[in-house]
């Protein structure tokens, strides 16, 4: 089944999340609801704590939420996660140091059985996606990274699963290689049409990635506002200097002030 | 509980282990002697025993299964039989006496302990003169490292024999092998720590223009201090496997290593195993001591 | 006494040779690194020679180079028969028999927790224990040929070697673990992807430790009694009838048996940890 449109991809009802710890119970989420469409490109923000990385590994099935209702694709997370709904790309690359770029492509590959060919043509294809086609033989330490970060975006797409958690994956590099690397993810998007919910802390980067942005703040961590991107589809860089993207900014920067004057 | 309890349970473990196997190890031994007594055994031919299994011995003669715990001499003693014989010959006895473990145990200790204070020492100014010297680094330290591929306890009998030869005896010579054997970690793991410091702290100090000494004192030692100990845990161990193997050529028969050697010729498994449970509670009562010593020397340092 | 000065002036100017190389420009290229120690080395070996000659020191207590080497030549037959006992019978397969079941012990504790913390412990306690003491009875056990100095050889490695294996198996970060749970990926694509690859260094480095304890097990329990061949058995029958030279010589066989032993295993540990940060060029 394919979703159409305006179906909603990921769909969370009330969604809670109590660690036990051993002083007091953290309220990692409280009250989250939130629905992701197919093809929408949804960012969290908010300062640390505030449950935007929880949720994203919620929605991942690595974590369970200890109350409320989460469905990926129409599946319960971990249902989803089985079926391989969905690729991660963490904070750091993560790639394994004793693959090649192309080896590390091939993991999830190779875990879930594709053919040898297929998997020749599936790595050959992401890493023209995401520029690398000429370093597939090299091992990640020899690369920079920028370059080791869109290896390891590779290695999400590279089983076509529709969704696509980030968990701010630039957040470790610096602000040119930072620009650089959005702008190829927003052409990527635009070509393959997936759904991505992308964690990060930076408002512009947010505000120019998304076409909704969920602000979120912490104790408990809960959503403090939901905001739809009128920006348009085609976005340049200096997209960032237009009156309009300025003034989302500023709602955003509102929302997460707002989120802090009740602590 | 939670940390204790998977420990007790595998110590159980080895225990239940250890006392199913003694009726397999001794059946034969054991019905031999009940035959000789007048029992009944089968087979009753000690040629048809000697080659039949020992599972099947046991299955056949289940009444045998209480005596093979009760062996004089068995091939495997009994927990309860090394127990009892660590109590007989640590406690029971005057610690003077040539029977006593903890006379035998003192022998070899006295050599550890000697042999580790001059390997340790050694150790650590040979470390001191690594580091600061160049061409000494460059000319010692490839063979420091590389004698520890090497067997060097395969040389303690010569070192014994050759001291002996120019009227070296008792103490001294296995203490030599044990400093010998505690010597290269120590080097090893100096030289490691003192080159600990990275290049900002170095450079720190470099800022305050320090000198070389000032470096080393405020710098240098207190950084190798975890190295130190960690090689002193190794350091200790080799020694006194040095000075047990240093006691096996001695032919006295002294020391725990002397305690092992006699019970090996007389087929006294008993001795063996209580000399090898003393060595190995001496052995770990050793790397406790330097691991609290190490705790508490952190700790003032402000390093853990 | 003309010798003795003459080893003394060697030294001297060994270490001024030496000093002037280390403090040198060249001192961190390649062949100035060899060349110093091989320079310390070759001194030792020079300065004893002539103060085994310049003092007369008489062979019981140590042979000069020159004799050791003459013995180790007129003597390969016999240090080859040891060296197949000792090293090849001994040593090897007790290595091969221990590390193997330490490390299929380490992938089954490292699957149940249980077992993890309970052996865990116990293997550490054990690790640092005299077990060369438990020679004499298994050689009881085994009796005297081979099959029990590869027991011995069995019981020192095991404990090295599964400590070392079962942190291995731990040293993935919980990054990665996560990233093998998003594939939905099970026990055996974590374990054999995942878990053995990023655990190869410490295995390395615990078969690396035990190259060193084999060789000493295989010696030592040859000490407890041993057929009329094997390293240790001839050392400790070359001692006794005070054949220094022949001990010497065996010394050189265990040296040389010990360092290649140990080097194949770190050429081997190149080959497969090229990708650790302590082995890239």
């Amino acid at each position: 089944m394919v979703p159409n449109a305006n179906s909603s991809v990921i769909s969370a009802k009330a969604l809670d999340l109590t660690f036990q710890t051993a002083d007091a119970p953290v309220h990692a989420l409280k009250d989250v609801s939130l629905d992701i469409a197919q093809g929408d490109f949804v960012s969290f923000i908010g300062p640390s704590g505030c449950g935007k990385t929880t949720f994203l590994r919620c929605i991942a099935g690595l974590e369970t939420p200890t109350g409320g209702t989460l469905t990926v694709n129409g599946m319960t997370a971990d249902e989803a996660r089985r079926a391989r709904a969905y690729g991660y790309v963490f904070q750091a690359a993560g790639l394994y140091p004793w693959r090649t770029i192309a080896g590390n492509i091939k993991l999830p590959l190779e875990i879930m059985g594709y053919s040898k060919a297929d998997q020749n043509d599936r790595v050959a294809r992401v890493l023209d996606l995401v520029e690398l086609s000429d370093f597939g033989a090299k091992f990640p330490w020899q690369l920079s990274g920028g370059m080791q970060q869109r290896a390891s975006i590779a290695r999400a797409l590279a089983f076509d699963a529709d969704i696509l958690l980030m968990d701010e994956p630039f957040g470790a590099l610096d602000e040119i290689v930072r620009d650089h690397l959005n702008e190829q993810l927003l052409a990527l998007w635009t070509r393959t049409n997936k759904t991505i919910a992308f964690v990060t802390h930076s408002i512009p980067e947010a505000v120019y990635l998304s076409t909704k942005i969920v602000v979120m703040s912490p104790r408990p961590g809960r959503i403090t506002d939901v905001i739809d991107s009128p920006l348009p589809k085609e976005r340049p860089l200096d997209i960032r200097d237009t009156p309009e993207f300025i003034e989302i900014a500023h709602r955003v920067r509102e929302g997460l002030r707002a989120g802090h004057e009740d602590d | 509980m939670r940390k204790i309890f998977p420990v007790l349970t595998v110590v159980a473990a080895i225990f239940a282990f250890w006392y199913a196997a003694v009726p397999f190890m001794n059946v034969k031994e054991t019905l031999t002697g009940l035959e000789r007594a007048g029992a009944v055994v089968v087979p009753d031919n000690p040629i048809e025993r000697r080659d039949a299994s020992s599972f099947g011995l046991v299955l056949n003669n289940s009444f045998a299964i209480p005596a093979t715990y009760a062996q004089e001499r068995p091939r495997l003693p009994a927990p309860h039989q090394v127990a009892q014989d660590l109590w007989k010959t640590t406690v029971m006895k005057k610690v003077t006496s040539k029977r006593s473990l903890v006379y035998h145990g003192w022998i070899t200790l006295s050599a550890t302990l000697l042999g580790f204070a001059i390997g340790t020492g050694a150790g650590i100014i040979l470390a001191v003169g690594i580091v600061h010297s160049r061409a000494m680094d460059m000319s010692v330290m490839p063979w420091a490292i590389a004698s520890q591929t090497i067997p060097i306890l395969a040389i303690a009998p010569m070192i014994i024999v050759v001291l002996n030869s120019i009227g070296i005896q008792g103490l001294v010579p296995k203490a030599i092998i044990s400093a010998y054997l505690s010597f290269f970690p120590v080097v090893v793991g100096m030289v490691k720590g003192l080159r600990a410091p990275d290049a900002m702290q170095m450079d720190l100090l470099k800022t305050y223009n320090a000198s070389d000494n000032q470096g080393f004192w405020k710098l240098r030692l207190p950084a190798s201090m975890p190295y130190l100990f960690a090689s002193l845990k190794i350091g200790v161990a080799a020694a006194l496997v040095g000075a047990i193997v240093a006691e096996l050529p001695a032919g006295g028969a002294r020391g725990l290593g002397g305690r092992m050697l006699t019970g090996s010729y007389y087929g006294q498994m008993v001795q063996i195993w209580s000399a090898l449970v003393f060595a190995a509670v001496l052995a770990a009562s050793l790397v406790l001591l330097i691991g609290l010593a190490q705790r508490r020397a952190l700790k003032r340092m402000g390093l853990t | 006494m003309t010798l003795v000065i003459l080893a003394f002036v060697i030294w001297v100017a060994m270490w001024a040779l030496n000093t002037r190389l280390a403090n040198g420009p060249r001192a961190n290229s390649r062949p100035i690194q060899l060349l110093v120690p091989a320079i310390f080395g070759l001194t030792i070996l020079v300065v004893w020679e002539l103060l085994v000659h310049g003092l007369n020191v008489p062979l019981v207590i140590l042979p000069a180079p020159s004799h050791v080497v003459a013995t180790f030549f007129n003597e390969i037959p016999t240090l080859w028969l040891d060296f197949q006992q000792t090293f090849i019978k001994g040593a090897l397969s007790g290595y091969v028999i221990g590390c193997g079941a330490a490390f299929a012990t380490a992938i089954l504790v490292d699957r149940y927790d249980f077992l993890k913390r309970g052996l865990l412990p116990v293997g550490n306690f054990v690790a640092a224990l005299p077990i060369v003491g438990t020679a004499p009875i298994l050689v009881m056990w085994f009796g005297f040929d081979w099959q029990s100095k590869a027991a011995v050889v069995v019981v020192m490695v095991f404990f090295p070697m599964l400590v070392n294996t079962v942190a291995g198996l731990q040293e993935t970060t919980s990054m990665q673990r996560d990233l093998m749970r998003t594939y939905g990926a099970g026990y055996w694509p974590s374990l054999t992807k995942l878990r053995l690859p990023a655990a190869m260094p410490f295995i390395f480095n615990g078969l690396k430790i035990s190259t060193t304890l084999a060789l000493i097990g295989a010696i030592v329990a040859e000490f407890f009694g041993s057929p009329t061949m094997g390293m240790g058995f001839r050392i400790s029958t070359s001692v006794g009838q005070l054949a220094l030279d022949m001990v010497w010589a065996e010394i050189v066989v265990a040296a040389l048996a010990g360092s290649a032993f140990y080097g194949v295993v770190a050429m081997t540990e190149k080959t497969v940890t090229f990708w650790h940060p302590s082995q890239r060029k």
